[in-house]
């Protein structure tokens, strides 16, 4: 199977203080890869590394290689604004802009300088059907998106991102934030959204990343412990550590 | 015993609050009544839109003044807004924490400087500097305008800073995780998301420009007479009650009054705009 992002010998430090360890990892295409570790062991420190949100953070040092597709991405020629079009992102909270429906999907598309309405009309349709949320809102796109539920916002996130056409999509705990019903209707669109795209996904719901990964990576304290397809390493997890975990003895 | 104390204390702050409000609505009214009489003997079409003001023979046209309020504050609208919104994103997104520090500092000291120093700092560089350049006796509406512009900035830079910095970080970060390049999010999501509070800021600027009356008297010219051009000098609605309340007397005291009148009610309808705007996000 095809690796998208191949990280090796990662270690990150926050103003000095180490917050990933040796990091290495293939994240296999067309897989929904999850990401789960206690609180605080740096699933979203290693996440953000992957379409370099961790630029804006100050004093955060970056050390080792991230390759998408076989080119470093921390490269000095790197552009990151077109890396980001590659890798797209879901945050935890919904984070439409205070704009229409409409203006929100079509955003990425306009900042890459793309303004033909007919094109721009049918990226947004096509986006919101990949994210499961035309048929709910094709009658108000004009409509500000924040007055969207929580659902539907981070479904409306989902289309943003995908109308870029990304490889990858990054989501960082997406369904947190949201009811069970609409959690599950995330959950679907995930398992229909792998076939297009390559999905990395922190969770803090092993139920969650039973159901819908392929592969599942466990860390503890910055250090990825375990990596696995995600039946093996629920059923029959090779360290202690991991089986403690999902067996819910610490964490 | 604590609670009485507390009730009593209770019952001194609201009468303060109360005499307030009252000496307010108090001076308010005392304007209004002085100034409608003089406005119904003159008519409120001849006063507002009469061109010539001669109190020495009864003549109370303040149009004149209300464009020199409008082009002064115009101007300084032009000129200040653009710098305070480039400052205030300057300051939100891209200086470092020490500059950031020392520019809200000076920032506010700007803000504390008396308007009458404004004023004679325009008397001593601007308005000799126009004479020289461009031409025109140098007071003008170009020095004022320029002047003010100057004072309004702390009012805008730090209303427009504060709503910018309000904004959820979320918003940045979700446009730059889209691929859009720092400008565009400034541009095409921040701004726009802050745009109640920079509209409110900038209206609050221009109320404080139509109010303002030390500094301009001091480099506008004070001519009566419908400006021609941008170098020509002009009296505003403020600077006519600022110059001749000295020797104001009978009607022509009520004149001024009347003057404050028009004040007032742009003021008002400005200030209301502003709460609409804000209150509308
Ligand atoms: N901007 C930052 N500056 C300094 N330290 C940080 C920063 N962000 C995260 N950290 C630290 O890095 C470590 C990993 O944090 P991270 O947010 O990646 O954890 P996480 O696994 O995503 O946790 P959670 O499950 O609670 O979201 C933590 O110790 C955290 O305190
Ligand atoms: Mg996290």
């Amino acid at each position: 199977m095809e690796s998208v992002l191949k990280i090796s010998n990662l270690n990150l430090f926050y103003n000095n203080v180490q917050a990933l360890y040796n990091i290495d990892m293939d994240i296999k295409m067309n897989h929904v890869t999850a990401f789960i570790g206690p609180s605080g062991c740096g699933k979203s420190t290693l996440l953000r590394c992957l379409n370099r949100m961790n630029d804006l953070i100050e004093n955060c040092r970056i050390e080792g290689s991230i390759q998408l597709d076989g080119a470093e991405i921390y490269d000095k020629n790197q552009d990151v604004v077109s890396l980001r079009t590659r890798v797209g992102m879901v945050f935890q909270k919904p984070n439409p802009f205070p704009k229409t429906i409409y203006e929100n999907v079509a955003y990425g598309l306009r900042c890459q300088g793309i303004n033909d309405k007919k094109i721009l009309d049918e990226v947004v349709e096509k986006s919101l059907r990949k994210a499961a949320l035309w048929e709910e809102v094709k009658d108000r796109l004009g409509q500000n998106a924040l007055r969207l539920s929580g659902g539907q916002q981070q479904r409306l996130c989902i289309a943003r991102a995908i109308a870029m056409e990304p490889e990858v999509i990054l989501m960082d705990e997406p369904t947190s934030a949201l009811d069970p019903i609409a959690t599950a209707k995330i959950e679907e669109l995930i398992q229909d959204l792998k076939a297009e795209y390559t999905i990395v996904i922190v969770t803090h719901s092993m139920q969650q990343a039973a159901r819908i990964s392929d592969e599942t990576a466990f860390f503890l304290m910055g250090e990825l412990i375990e990596m696995n397809t995600t039946k093996k390493l629920f059923q029959l997890p090779n360290d202690k550590r991991t089986e403690d975990y999902i067996t819910g003895r610490f964490g | 015993m604590n609670i009485k104390k507390e009730k009593n204390l209770r019952r001194a702050f609201f009468f303060i609050a109360l005499s307030t409000l009252s000496v307010l609505a108090i001076i308010t009214l005392f304007i209004f009544f002085e100034g409608i009489p003089l406005i119904n003997k003159v008519g409120v079409f001849k006063f507002l839109f009469g061109m010539k003001w001669a109190p020495s023979q009864g003549l109370y046209g303040i149009f004149p003044m209300i464009i020199g309020t409008l082009s002064v504050t115009l101007g300084a609208a032009l000129i200040g807004v653009p710098v305070a919104l480039c400052v205030s994103i300057f300051l939100t997104e891209f200086a470092p924490k020490q500059i950031r520090m020392f520019m809200r500092s000076t920032i506010q000291l700007l803000a504390g400087i008396p308007s009458v120093v404004y004023g004679f700092w325009g008397l001593t560089f601007i308005v000799p500097f126009i004479r020289d350049y461009l031409g025109g006796p140098g007071l003008s509406i170009l020095a004022g305008s320029l002047i003010l512009a100057i004072m309004i900035l702390p009012t805008i830079i730090s209303i427009s800073e504060v709503s910018l910095l309000a904004l959820p970080g979320l918003y940045k970060q979700g446009s730059l995780a889209l691929g859009a390049t720092h400008w565009q999010t400034i541009w095409r999501v921040l701004i726009p998301a802050a745009k109640s509070g920079i509209m409110a800021a900038i209206i609050l600027g221009i109320g404080r420009a139509i109010g303002e009356t030390m500094a301009v008297i001091m480099v506008l010219g004070n001519a009566v007479a419908l400006p021609n051009s941008i170098l020509d000098p002009a009296r505003t609605l403020t600077t006519n009650i600022g110059i001749e309340m000295g020797y104001a007397s009978g009607d022509h005291q009520q004149a001024l009054f009347a003057t404050g009148i028009v004040l007032l009610v742009m003021i008002m309808i400005l200030n209301s705009a502003a709460q609409y705007i804000v209150r509308k996000k």
